[in-house]
């Protein structure tokens, strides 16, 4: 199969609703859910994206990615810490040394309505200050109008701005609406250097839905098939309950294997994600849920 | 003291998570009773014949229960208890029979969990098929034609319609109490009563049922039902109070029945054997394609007499199609029944192992290239890995004949007039599939394929509204919908 974004690939909406139904129904027990879970914190790009955040609020979400839950020091830590570039020097400090990366979004997020010129100062600000993965947004007005090989060659200079920092981009599927438009945006992403493809940033909704990442995985694999390169999803926003992030690892794993179960290749985007899990993971080990109240709100 | 922190993930924590451990459906409150006695005039009774079977899980080849074998005088007693209750629910007023097949169907619906389980464990075949689909379908058959009951004046305006009487009916393994459900409801709808023989392999739910009519107060010998082999349906086939001969199963035991029935003047409908082709144009969806033909051929291990046995795919996809039907097909789950994550099951029975396992052995000695996606399957039980037979042609025996199994033959075609051909070049015409983005190649394969069920990107659907059957050797008669009243009623 080779790969061209003008190609038309059709996909079924219900078809494919229909088969994330499916997935849906593998029941995830025992010692299978206790290291899926695991799994998933470690995934997690732990999130805050607000006009209001403060260097206080970003060191507190950065002790939490460090240390997820004290009782248990023998979790995995967060992937990451993901801010808005102003916040990155902040991050990058407080994450010195424990492992967690510093993701900055960029690129005029989230509408990416502005020049050129500022989406690569923004980014290189954030590389420059030591983000080493950047969420950028592409040009939805632009790709949904026609213009895709404008879309294109604004995603590889980005890329060439990032320098060594990963690049995700996000498609802000909410707003291509249709599956085909997905598939065909994922593509076009990856072909222009993505290192990962993101469905969404969170203020628009619907944000993260399964028909839409199986869409994205199955790109994802095509893509593999076709040019030998593995590229890294991350479904972002409306992911909250622990049964979700599991679910969305029975996607992963029964479209694209065991390769993509790790975090260098699959991350959840959320920010109240971790207490879900990590009550769940108190309940698989102790047998019993415990009170809200014993997590930590960072 | 530097916090502990910066834990990187343990690869196993990938490995054991996919492996999704045991998920097995509580067996703990199924109660089966040592054995089955026939159900005849509302009573369990022993066999005249003093001759009894095993009923096997075929997942594991343990016993379940002994069911009794119904004798030529058994079926006499079971068709007189038939023909007498006949006359009174003729007469029943028609509301009352519609409230004793709404009784039916909500009891099913409390006893879906138990009848599940009953029929993984009989059957083989995967609990999330039978919880998901095959019961809910009994219990919404039951429903769909309790409403007819009391409204046949408006299915047939100006014409008045009376019930056929004694109905002999004769169910198949594959879908047990799914095929009791298509065959009771619309022939007492339409005040019928009925003499019913379910698949010697799988007679447990139809005798969990019997338990059922009685909770639902059915009016004692409007059910009955006889277990046994082939020479207790010959004695039913043969009995001459039968006014009318339900039958699903193969083309050969089909065409015993009309030779049999013959000047009698019986009524008869047979669902019979199929070969359907799945067509797969290059325009069409192809991911949700893949998952088409896996629940086309696939879906109850292939026991299906309308799966989409024959994949017909264009050739200018079939290399990335292929690919992704392997890949999908590696992540079937083949094992437990009982198992929620199970996709495929147990084949029904040794015997039909065996024959799956001949049909295997012809494919490649007529030169097919065969892929299997599971090298083991487990070793105690009936089980087949799922199979794919390429670089077959049309005068292939595995693409000729039925094989009733987990076995898909795939050709390849160039344009849609030679995938329309090798469609219809078969004796059977069951069903069959069409993918495509392009509504008319829908509308010309709806007019030109020979089939009594086409499916467009979808397959392997049912409802109770829709009528359901085939043509050329694949059958006579509907079932479902409207048309399935057809065979139960005399019109005047």
């Amino acid at each position: 199969m080779n790969m061209d974004f003008h190609e038309r690939y059709p996909i079924d909406e219900v078809g494919v609703t229909e088969r994330v139904d499916r997935l849906n129904r593998r029941s995830i027990k025992k010692e299978s859910k206790l290291s899926g879970l695991k799994l998933a914190l470690s995934m997690i790009d732990h999130t805050t994206l607000e006009g209001s955040d403060s260097p206080g609020k970003v060191i507190q979400l950065c002790s939490k990615a460090r240390t997820p839950f004290a009782p248990m020091p023998d979790l995995p830590t967060l992937a990451a810490v993901c801010v808005y570039p102003t916040m990155v020097p902040v991050a990058v400090k407080a994450l010195e040394g424990s492992g967690v990366h510093v993701a900055s979004v960029a690129t005029a997020f989230p509408s990416g309505l502005a020049p050129l010129s500022v989406k690569l100062e923004d980014t290189k600000y954030a590389v420059e200050h030591g983000a080493t993965e950047i969420d950028m947004v592409i040009s939805r007005g632009k790709f949904l109008s026609g213009e895709f090989q404008y879309v294109f060659d604004e995603i590889a200079q980005i890329k060439e701005a990032c320098g060594l920092a990963h690049l995700k981009v996000i498609l802000e599927t909410g707003e291509l609406q249709t599956l085909e438009n997905v598939r065909k945006a994922s593509i076009l992403a990856m072909m222009a250097g993505a290192d990962f493809i993101k469905t969404s940033t969170g203020k628009v909704q619907p944000a993260a839905t399964q028909p839409v990442t199986l869409v994205m995985l199955e790109a994802i694999r095509d893509f593999h098939q076709s040019t030998g390169k593995k590229i890294g999803m991350k479904p972002a926003g409306g992911i909250r309950k622990a049964k979700q992030a599991l679910q969305y690892l029975v996607m992963v794993h029964e479209t694209l294997g065991l390769d993509w179960l790790h975090k260098d290749m699959f991350r959840f985007g959320a920010s109240s994600l971790t207490n879900d899990i990590l009550m769940q993971i108190v309940k698989q080990t102790d047998g019993v849920y415990q009170s809200s109240a014993y997590f930590s709100n960072d | 003291m530097k916090p502990k922190s910066s834990q990187t993930p343990d690869p196993s924590m990938a490995e054991t998570f996919l492996k999704y451990a045991a998920a097995p459906e509580s067996t703990r409150q199924i109660r089966l009773r040592d054995q089955y006695g026939l159900f005849i005039d509302g009573t369990f009774r022993k066999p005249e014949s003093g001759q009894w079977m095993d009923s096997l899980n075929p997942a594991n080849e343990s016993l379940l229960a002994k069911v009794a074998v119904a004798s030529e005088q058994d079926v006499h007693r079971a068709v007189q208890a038939a023909g007498k209750a006949q006359k009174k629910w003729q007469k029943m007023p028609a509301r009352e029979r519609g409230k004793v097949l709404y009784r039916l169907a909500r009891l099913i619906q409390e006893r879906s969990r138990e009848l599940s389980v009953i029929e993984s464990m009989d059957g083989g075949k995967p609990i999330r098929e039978s919880r998901d689909v095959d019961i809910p379908l009994v219990a919404a058959w039951f429903f769909y034609y309790a409403g007819w009951a009391d409204k046949l004046q408006y299915a047939f305006p100006g014409r008045e319609t009376t019930p056929v009487g004694v109905c002999g009916q004769i169910i198949p393994w594959n879908f047990p109490l799914l095929m009791l459900a298509w065959k009771i409801a619309p022939a007492l709808a339409a005040g019928n009563t009925v003499v019913l023989k379910p698949a010697e392999t799988t007679s447990l739910t139809a005798l969990v049922f019997a338990d059922i009519c009685r909770d639902a107060d059915v009016p004692p010998g409007v059910i009955n039902i006889i277990t046994g082999a082939a020479a207790t349906g010959q004695a039913l086939v043969h009995h001459p109070e039968i006014k009318k001969i339900a039958f699903t199963g193969s083309t050969a035991v089909g065409k015993w029945i009309q030779k049999a029935i013959a000047g009698t003047g019986k009524k008869y409908s047979l669902e019979l054997g199929g070969k359907g082709a799945n067509i797969i144009f290059e325009d069409a969806p192809l991911d949700q394609a893949v998952e088409g033909v896996i629940n086309a051929i696939f879906f109850n291990q292939g026991h299906v007499c309308c799966a989409g046995a024959r994949l017909l795919v264009q050739e200018s996809v079939s290399e990335s199609f292929l690919r992704k039907l392997k890949h999908r097909m590696s992540h079937l789950i083949v094992g437990d029944p009982l198992d929620k994550n199970t996709d495929i099951g147990a084949i029904n029975s040794a015997s039909q192992l065996q024959r799956i396992k001949e049909y295997i052995n012809i494919g490649l000695a007529e030169g097919a290239q065969m892929y299997q996606s599971h090298e083991t399957v487990p070793s105690k039980g009936y089980f087949c890995s799922p199979t794919l037979f390429t670089d077959v042609s049309q005068s292939n025996t595995v693409v000729q004949e039925e094989i009733f199994g987990p076995v898909l033959t795939v050709q390849t075609f160039r344009t849609p007039s030679e995938a329309l051909e090798k469609a219809n070049n078969t004796p059977y015409g069951l069903s069959g599939g069409v993918w495509t983005d392009k509504g008319s190649k829908i509308f010309q394969a709806g007019s030109e394929i020979q089939a009594g069920v086409l499916w467009s990107n979808t397959f392997n659907k049912f409802d109770p509204t829709s009528p359901f059957g085939g043509v050329k050797e694949s059958g006579v008669g509907r079932e479902g919908g409207l048309h399935g009243l057809y065979p139960y009623i005399n019109l005047r």
